[in-house]
């Protein structure tokens, strides 16, 4: 074998490494044989793929300007296995070349390539010429794997919790009004008539937050309600299931568990007959709820309107519901999580709450809906520990952007977001402090009622 | 040899434009089906507005940030687009062609100088896109024979045509394989993934709508 030979399929061992790691994988692949995985993937191609999977992939004129768009492509050198297109090569063109007769070496590579190096961003689709979905394609390949049963362990496990309890993080029922419970209590020292009404019917507002946040970031349930209150808000949570807006079912391809979660989200919305949904600091719920899993339970629109707590925020200082009390300082910089900015356009809203607290913000470039992506998004963190490093080495450009800033506070409003650039910062020694918009609200807005 | 030249550009022809413009049609109409009975939604978010809105925005030369980075691409994409798509129309001896023959309709025809610069583009547009394929590592990486043939499908006609406009070689000879080398490439074009000239213009349609319609951002 020649040296460059030997280097590449070392290379490519490289590549493979941390799959070896993710028992949902490697125990998965065990249980497959050649005539299950080619029913599979020609079922589903045939099946879902439609006319959408036809028109794309026939479209691409394989000129490679989807590439520059990409962080992993970027922060690898530009190496072509990390271009967009080159991620199509190596999960759908192949099963559709080879009519679904594909190796289990080549699904180990494609789970890989889909679950842990995109992160469905879908700012590929704003550099082609055509507008070709790559994300899409990429989602089309982890659908693929979940009927395969080949999804990495972590994130699958989230969605056995999802099917389980409607919430994320296994949560049980008494633990989650167990936990408003507590922090209504804790919120008395600071505003002793503060409630956080439970099972309101007919309220303006129903609140949803993510799993993760009573789970992990209670105080983030706690600071909401206190900008809740202090905004004089007619609002709710619910104690029910449906409380959980998350759904990692989306990004592993599970589309019934998703619609289902969503129909229940949904309804427990119009069961508590609320006005309005707003959301907490997440950017892939909000995908799920305003642009993926509605879609799938085929409401003609959402069945109750969906407010991004960015969003929110904006109205209450628009409206002048809170007010600004002191302001930052240091130097800001935002960073533009893809969901809500690529998924929903709130950049310049994001930007008018951000300038009403800090007074010295400076951007990143490129920025707003041509921002790059945290990494973590697309359920990449949730695929657990044995991935990180491919999300963080996958995401020097980031920390490049951040490091140009010189900015000492980064305010993301997403919770995959935080997750993904605590890590960047972490790993390049950055040193820079981490916010939700929650977070600086809280501090620096007006509360009369507080003692 | 006369006979030859009258059955190349009536009764083949005449096959030629009904593959061609058939087979086009034929595109259309299947992947509309498609979308129809399999991604309904599809047509449920596709709206003019949008549509309109990403057409045009990826129309201006270099309004884009993607045709900004890549300012040669963007260069030799629109000049051999062009070239591609107003030489074969407009060409004097096409015109021609078209009066003379079954048609009997006459259109406007381009200066010979301009036909000869466009054509000029089109064949380095041809050039540049295959230097690309084998030095640029992302696009070598996906590029198969395929994409190189593509290009030789499209270079011929117009390498033939001006050979045998300026009398390079034999003029005769040259004159029918140009003919055949057109009619070949419009076949080929329905067929193959030059039909983008059919797709593309609907991915970027329901993309379009996406971004404006759901999505409330730009998508360029
Ligand atoms: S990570 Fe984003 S830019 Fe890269 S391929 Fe996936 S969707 Fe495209
Ligand atoms: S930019 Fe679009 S057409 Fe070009 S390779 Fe990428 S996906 Fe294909």
């Amino acid at each position: 074998m020649s040296e460059t030979a030997t280097a590449t399929k070392e290379k490519e061992k490289d590549l493979l490494q941390p799959i070896y790691d993710d028992p949902g994988v490697m125990k998965g692949l065990e249980k497959l044989d050649e005539a299950t995985i080619e029913r599979v993937i020609n079922q589903t191609l045939e099946a879902e793929g439609g006319a959408r999977l036809k028109i794309l992939v026939e479209t691409c004129v394989h000129c490679g300007l989807c590439s520059d768009a990409c962080h992993f492509f970027m922060s690898h050198d530009r190496d072509p296995k990390y271009a967009p297109v080159g991620k199509v090569k190596q999960t759908i063109w192949e099963m559709l070349r080879k009519k679904g007769k594909v190796s289990k070496e080549f699904l180990m590579r494609a789970v890989q390539v889909a679950h842990t190096e995109c992160n469905l961003c879908r700012r590929c689709v704003q550099y082609c010429p055509f507008g070709i979905d790559t994300a899409h394609l990429i989602s089309l390949t982890r659908r693929i794997c979940h009927k395969l049963g080949i999804t990495p362990q972590y994130i699958q496990d989230t969605a056995h919790s999802h099917s389980a309890t409607y919430n994320q993080m296994w949560v049980k029922e008494d633990e989650w009004t167990d936990s408003l419970f507590w922090q209504e209590d804790e919120s008395r020292d600071e505003i002793p008539n503060m409630r956080i009404p439970l099972e309101k019917e007919g309220a303006d507002i129903y609140y949803s937050v993510i799993a993760p946040e009573p789970k992990f970031r209670t105080q983030l349930i706690y600071q909401a309600a206190v900008i809740m209150h202090e905004a004089g808000a007619d609002w709710t949570m619910s104690s029910l299931p449906g409380w959980d807006n998350s759904d990692m079912c989306m990004f592993t391809g599970d589309l019934e568990m998703m619609g289902r979660l969503k129909r229940r989200h949904f309804e427990d919305a119009m069961r508590l007959k609320v006005k309005r949904i707003v959301m907490g600091e997440c950017g892939h719920a909000f995908r799920s709820i305003y642009d993926t899993g509605n879609r799938w339970d085929a409401w003609e629109s959402m069945p109750v309107t969906i407010q991004h707590s960015v969003d929110f925020f904006e109205e209450l200082l628009r409206l002048g519901k809170i007010k600004v009390k002191t302001k930052i300082q240091e130097k800001v910089t935002i960073h533009d999580p893809c969901n809500i900015i690529r998924g929903r356009g709130l950049q310049e809203k994001l930007r008018t709450v951000v300038h009403a607290f800090c007074d010295n913000v400076v951007e990143m470039y490129p920025n707003k809906e041509h921002n790059y992506c945290c990494s973590a998004g697309g359920g990449v963190i949730n695929c657990g520990p044995p991935h990180k490093n491919t999300r963080i080495v996958g995401n020097s450009v980031k920390a490049d952007q951040l490091r140009e800033t010189g900015a000492s506070i980064v305010v993301a409003p997403c919770h995959n977001c935080h997750g993904g650039i605590e890590d960047i910062i972490h790993a390049n020694h950055l040193g820079m402090e981490l916010k939700f918009l929650g977070d600086i609200i809280y501090e620096h807005m007006e509360k009369p009622d507080a003692i | 040899m006369h006979d030859l030249y009258a059955f190349l550009v009536g009764p083949l022809m005449w096959a030629v434009a009904i593959v061609f413009i058939g087979g086009l049609v034929w595109r259309f109409v299947a992947i509309t089906r498609l979308a129809r009975k399999k991604d309904p939604y599809v047509m449920h978010y596709l709206k003019a507005k949008w549509t309109l809105r990403s057409w045009g925005a990826w129309l201006i030369p270099y309004y884009p940030r993607s045709m900004r980075m890549h300012p040669w691409v963007t260069f030799f994409g629109f000049l051999f687009h062009i070239g591609v798509i107003l030489v074969p129309i407009f060409l004097l001896a096409h015109i021609l062609m078209w009066e003379e023959g079954a048609l009997g309709i006459s259109l406007w025809t381009m200066p010979e100088w301009l036909a000869d610069v466009l054509t000029v583009c089109v064949l380095a547009g041809c050039v540049f896109f295959a230097a690309r394929r084998m030095t640029v590592n992302e696009v070598k990486y996906v590029t198969d024979w395929t994409d190189f043939a593509l290009l030789v499908v499209i270079a011929l006609p117009f390498l033939t045509g001006i050979l045998a406009h300026y009398q390079i070689f034999n003029y005769k000879f040259m004159i029918i394989f140009h003919i055949l080398a057109g009619q070949a490439a419009l076949v080929i074009v329905p067929f193959s993934r030059i039909g983008h000239m059919i797709y593309g213009p609907m991915v970027r349609a329901y993309l379009g709508s996406e971004f404006g319609g759901v999505r409330h951002t730009k998508d360029w």
